[in-house]
């Protein structure tokens, strides 16, 4: 109905690939009416000097993201696992290509 | 657990982030007083590349060449560009961009008082990128190291861009100096208008400068207004050295002892009378932002419209 379409335009976040070979990378959000337009938009903004060659656009809604305050313990389970770490293996001098 | 006692250790945990110079990101915990002082001052700068499309904007159909159109072109639409960036940093702090916009229009958020000058001649779109575009880079480059990690990054991206801004604009003079007597004179008579107002861009002096002390604390500022504006000054000079032309301060001289250039300072009376309103195009620059809004409402609603039906519809957009 149109009392339903009097908001703002929905938050969309940017991905840019900027070269083949490469991660599409967070490159920030804009707003867009639907998803094409949202593509278009990024292109215009994120992408006026050949920042990359693949774009993706995602509803900001639709990112499902880990809370800061819940940091350390969502990462606690890999913080006392040093001998996943190469440097915790000693290996003698005399061993080469290792 | 008291709802104090865990404020304080998320602001130790807040401020000892600050000490590291490492970066607060949007959904970190930080005092009410930072998320202000970033939201106004984002939203100050989303608001000057916004209203500073229309000082360059008033020459594109006036521009002499299809390569000066272009190059104009160019330059203000990325200066949009700079503004969505800028307004959508803004946004990670909870402000939408309806506010954001209405407050621009409502006078209740500032920008940059350079852009309440006049552009009178075309000449000013070189003088423009050259002084205004080099004083925004004086203050841009410190602030790609910001505490606020969206707002920095969206300094990276605008400093980027802005290299190109200062390049064509002293590349438009270079031709014109090359030129007529009467080119020259254009150039020098553009310089002279423009000099002084650069200078107010960098904000009052120290002294003067409320929000100063307590930004730089937070990492929000990295230095000085008068810092900032000294920099400008030294890196200036010579600039108009290799383009011949002077700038209009019988105070401005090489001081062997301080390795820096004196100078005279702007008016600041008329610096404030501009920031409170009275510039030569305050009204005019709101007037026309506020146009394009409203002459631009049955677009966003029309798309709004057409994304809502075809999705009932369930056809992909």
């Amino acid at each position: 109905m149109s009392e339903q379409i009097r908001g703002e335009w929905p938050l969309y976040e940017v991905f840019v690939r900027g070269k083949r070979g490469l991660n599409h990378v967070h490159v920030g959000s804009l707003h867009a009416s639907d998803d094409a337009l949202a593509l278009r938009h990024a292109r215009d903004v994120y992408t006026r000097r050949n920042e990359g060659v693949s774009i993706w656009v995602v509803r900001s809604t639709d990112i499902t993201a880990s809370s800061p305050s819940e940091k350390d313990p969502l990462f606690a389970p890999s913080g006392d696992k040093v001998y996943r770490h190469p440097t915790f293996y000693e290996i003698p001098d005399n061993v080469p290509h290792m | 657990m008291s709802s104090a006692v865990a404020d304080h250790e998320l602001e130790a945990h807040f401020d000892a982030t600050i000490e590291h110079a490492d970066r607060i990101e949007p959904r970190d915990w930080m005092p009410d007083g930072y998320r202000k002082s970033l939201v106004r001052q984002i939203a100050q700068h989303a608001h000057s590349e916004i209203i500073g499309m229309q000082p360059e904007g008033n020459w594109i159909g006036r521009a002499p060449s299809l390569r000066r159109k272009a190059i104009l072109l160019a330059k203000v639409q990325d200066e949009a560009g700079h503004g969505l960036y800028l307004y959508s940093a803004a946004e990670t702090l909870g402000v939408s961009r309806d506010e954001l916009t209405e407050m621009l229009i409502s006078g209740k958020q500032k920008y940059s008082s350079i852009f309440n000058y006049p552009t009178l001649s075309y000449t000013d779109v070189g003088t423009i990128g050259w002084l205004v575009d080099g004083a925004a880079i004086c203050n841009q480059v410190p602030l790609c190291r910001t505490s606020f990690g969206p707002y920095g990054r969206a300094m990276i991206r605008i400093c980027k861009e802005e290299s190109f801004h200062q390049r064509q604009g002293f590349e438009l003079l270079m031709t014109m100096m090359r030129g007529t007597d009467e080119q020259r004179a254009m150039v020098q008579e553009s310089v002279n208008r423009f000099w002084w107002p650069a200078l107010m861009m960098f904000g009052p002096p120290d002294e003067d400068s409320t929000n100063t002390e307590q930004s730089m604390t937070w990492g929000i500022k990295t230095h000085t207004n008068d810092e900032l504006r000294q920099r400008f000054v030294d890196m200036s000079v010579p600039q108009a050295k290799a383009l011949g032309v002077t700038f209009p301060d019988p105070e401005l001289v090489w001081n062997e002892e301080r390795g820096q250039h004196d100078f005279g300072q702007p008016d600041w009376d008329e610096f404030w009378a501009v920031v409170k309103g009275d510039g030569p195009c305050n009204a005019q620059r709101i007037v026309h932002r506020k146009r394009a809004w409203d002459e631009g409402a049955w677009v966003r609603e029309a798309a709004l419209a057409f994304a809502n039906d075809s999705s009932r519809k369930g056809e992909s957009a």
